[in-house]
Parts: structure tokens; sequence; C-alpha cells
């Protein structure tokens, strides 16, 4: 035991394994406060298609030569989280999950094409592979990364505590709220925003394929055990930064990639909280 | 001084027309009940009503100085999906929403109202339990105490009693004509024709695409539309 504690202590004398923690901590929190919303209006998908947009828009900026792939990725993917969160309220000519569909093939297929024809890298299959699932991206992070992380995962926790009490409205009963003066549309449109924001930021964590379930995982794993609002937002925030963590420690030390190393981390803990809930209920 | 002022108003969805000609005056302090069979457009008028769903013609207007943030609902069904965690004081309180504006916590008053109301409609020992496994009548409840935090001057109600006990049904009835008494106007929506013409001041009937009567509940027992319906 001394011996791991040891093998981690040197380990934590690198930047870039604080870097990874710190990442990966505030991404798990930031895409949990806002899981138990899109789950519970029934848009889990939406992470995942969102994530593709923002892998297109990455392959773009890629091939643009834009040092800078958030500047590119955060607006379209902010754009697409708007189109698609209004296509799902109903009055749209294609449906939500056709368009989502649409939305997000085309911008992986796009994306992928023009890495292809642009690229000047040796390497493109692993450029790709990285990209989508994360797998030695969060260990390279720079100091900028972190700080826009930071400052992005500030603004995502900042909007959400603001506007807590009116999210939970939105979700729980948007007619109600929108006949008694709350303006439900502008805080779709807010949510929209701040999601395509964590998804940006969590595509470094986890890669574009495995975000769902840095989105789903918590949320529903709180819901198993817990029963009001505010309870399964605490818990998902706690459970999904507990899980990266441990996903991002045990991937250092056993060597595994880090996104999927998270994403068992998150499924073996709904299993557990699974298993909470049964025996909850079953007294 | 009126509320709430329709003229002309047609309804319908996706170009079927579920109720036309509609004209009617509510003022402040009104206690107004809409009746008529299922399907005829009651619902759809409450939703025109609360602007969530546009006219096909016709116009409503708000007058008095009346905002939407002084307007209290109960829907017949909630959105709200079966396994919503939220607490029943959660959901009472989200109707002190409208009082906030950009404010993001309740305040003390506003938190007092909320025990208040769920005090009134009897559920406070429920309001730590989960809203979703409550039963059908304690959440019209919960629903009804969310209502009326939210409710400032007016009030509309789908079927309010719809699902309740009698003796349930009758204490919903008392409290919502004691909110009336304390001038608050009230919109119900109601299969319950008794209870409307004891409580209401005005009734709304619609019948097969337009409306049979409007007036007050005095003439409606003598016209012929409330007559009928009455022998129903």
């Amino acid at each position: 035991m001394t011996e791991l504690a040891n093998k981690l202590a040197s380990y934590f004398e690198f930047p870039f394994v604080r870097h990874a923690m710190i990442v990966g901590a505030l991404t798990a929190l930031c895409s949990s406060l806002l899981g138990v919303t899109l789950v519970l209006k029934r848009f889990s998908f939406i992470g995942d298609g969102l994530s593709r947009v923002a892998f297109g828009a990455i392959a773009i900026a890629a091939a643009m030569n834009l040092t800078n792939s958030y500047l590119l990725a955060l607006p379209t993917t902010v754009i697409g989280a708007v189109l698609l969160l209004r296509s799902g309220g109903g009055n749209a000519t294609i449906k939500g999950d056709a368009a989502l569909a649409m939305i997000s093939v085309s911008a992986m297929g796009v994306g992928y094409l023009v890495l292809n024809v642009s690229s000047t890298s040796s390497n493109l299959a692993g450029d790709v592979c990285a990209t989508l699932f994360g797998s030695v991206s969060i260990l390279t992070l720079t100091v900028t990364d972190v700080w826009l992380c930071a400052v992005l995962s500030a603004l995502v926790i900042l909007v959400f505590l603001l506007f807590y009490h009116k999210i939970f409205a939105v979700t729980f009963d948007e007619d109600f709220a929108a006949a008694t003066g709350t303006s439900a549309k502008a805080y779709n449109l807010l949510l929209s925003a701040v999601i395509a924001a964590v998804i940006v930021v969590a595509m470094n964590l986890v890669g574009a394929l495995l975000i769902s379930a840095l989105v789903i995982f918590p949320a529903l794993s709180a819901m198993r055990v817990f029963k009001s609002f505010k309870a399964v937002t605490v818990c998902s925030a706690c459970f999904s930064v507990v899980c990266a963590s441990a996903g991002i420690l045990v991937s250092i030390l056993a060597g595994t990639p880090v996104g999927s190393t998270v994403v068992a981390a998150n499924a073996a803990g709904f299993c557990a909280f699974g298993a909470v809930g049964f025996v909850l209920r079953r007294n | 001084m009126p509320q709430l002022t329709c003229r002309n108003l047609t309804l319908g969805y996706e170009g079927k027309t579920v109720v036309s000609n509609l004209s009617f005056t509510v003022n402040a302090g009104d206690y107004l009940c809409v009746v008529g069979e299922n399907g005829s457009g009651k619902s759809t008028l409450m939703k025109a009503l609360l602007k969530l769903k546009t006219p096909t013609s016709g116009q409503i207007q708000t007058g008095g100085g009346l905002t939407r943030k002084e307007i209290g609902y109960l829907p017949q069904h909630t959105a709200a999906q079966k396994d919503f965690p939220a607490s029943v004081r959660e959901v009472v309180r989200s109707g002190c929403l409208n009082r906030c504006g950009l404010r993001p916590f309740y305040s003390k008053a506003e938190k007092r109202m909320a025990e208040e109301n769920m005090e009134n409609t009897g559920i406070s020992k429920l309001a730590k339990r989960c809203y979703r496994e409550l039963s059908g009548g304690q959440q019209q409840r919960a629903l009804l105490a969310r209502a009326l935090c939210a409710a400032g001057k007016i009030i509309l109600l789908d079927e309010p009693v719809a699902g309740l006990d009698p003796a349930a049904a009758a204490e919903m009835y008392e409290l919502i004509a004691k909110l009336n008494a304390e001038a608050v106007t009230v919109i119900m929506i109601s299969h319950d024709i008794a209870a409307a013409v004891k409580y209401a001041s005005h009734i709304l009937h619609i019948g097969n695409k337009s409306a049979l009567f409007f007036g007050l509940t005095a003439d409606y027992l003598q016209s012929e539309a409330g007559r009928s319906y009455g022998r129903l």
C-alpha cells in the first residue's frame, strides 16, 4: 500500500499529472451538473450528438491551422446545441431524434474527410483516435488548456448556481414556468449554450465518443438513490468527481487509456448505486 | 375593471378549428367557470389565455396592469415525467419563482408563503416526500399549492378536482372560493356543473365549435344551454 502511495506521490511531482487531475475533476463536475437536466428533459443523446459536432469543428480547425481549436469548436457547438434543443421542442419539420442523427453523422463524416484531405501529420489514424477517445490528450495538456478549462468550468458552475431554481422549474414543468412568466425559451437557450461549452471542455478528458458517459452516468446513478432535485444534483456532482479522479489515478498507475478508464469507473459506480437503490426500495 | 378580454377568438390545431368566435370579458375579482363537453376546446382556450398557444384569429387583451408574473396555473396533467426526482417542497416553491425576477434564491417571505400554501392544501406532512411517489390526489394538491404561490391577481385551474375524493374536492372548492374572496380572479375549467353553479359568478359554456352561453351564473340557469346541461 505504501509502495502504491509512494508511486502516486512521485507521479504527482509531474505537472502534467496534476493538470490532468484538475481538468478531469472540473470537467466531471460541470458535465454532471448539466447531466441531471439533460437526462430529465429526455435529452441524453444530445451530448453525444454535440460531441460529434465538436469533433467536426476541431477537425476543421486543425485543417485551417488554427493554434487554438477552442476558438472554432466552441461557437460551432453552441450553434449546434441551440439548433438541436430547439428541434426537440416539437414544432420543427424534422423531429428531434432524426435531426440529431443527421447532424451528428454529417459532422463526423465531414470532420474525418477534412482531416484526411488536409492533414500533414504522419499519424492520422492516431490523431483521429485521440480526438475520438481522448486517449492521450489529457496527459499532454498545456497550462493554457488548464486555465481555459478552469475559466469555462467556473462560468458553467456560476450559471448553474445563479439559475438553479429556474433550471429546476423549466426542467420540471416547462408549460407552468412559461405560463407564470419565467422565460422558458431564454433558459432553454442558456442551457444549450452551457451544455455546448461543457461538451467542448469534456472532449479533452474522454474524447468525442465517450462524453455521453460523463453526462448520463452521474445523474442516473444519483437518481437510483435520491429523490429530491437538490440531493440528486449534489450526489451526481460528487459521484462524477470521484469516478473521474479514480479513473485518472487508475489509468496513470495501470497505464490504461484515460478516457475509457474514466467511463469504466462511471459504469462501475452506476452498478453500485443501482444495487444500493434496489436494496433501499426493498426495505 | 377588465383583466382579460377575448374578441372573436378562434382556436385550433394544425388548421383544424376547435372552437371559434369566442368573445368574453373577465373582470378583476370574477369567478368564471368554463364548462362544456370533452373536446370542446376548454383546455385549448386556457392555453391560449396563458399565451402558451397562439390563437388562429381574434384577440386576447390583458388589462388592469395584469402581467404574467401574477398568474397562477394548475394544469390538468403536468408534463413532468414519472421518474423526476423532486420533493413536494421543491415543486411548491417553484411557484414562487415569478416573484424572484433575476434574484437567484428564494426570499424568506417566499419560503414562508410556500409553507403556508402547503398548510392550506393539507400537504405539509408530505413536504419532504418525493412528488412522483404521491397519489394522484396528493399530486393535485401539491400542484394547487404551487399555483397558489404563483397567483398574484389571477389563477387559472384546469379541472382542479379531477382525481380527488368528494371530501377533498369540497375542500379544494372552499380553498378556491376563499382565494376569490381575497380578490384573486378565478378562471376554472370544470365538469362538475353543480359546483360551477354554486361557486362561480360567471359561466362560459362552450358547445360544439362555438360558445353557447356567456354571462352571469343566475342567467345561465335560466338559459337554454344551462337547462339542457343541468338535465344531463
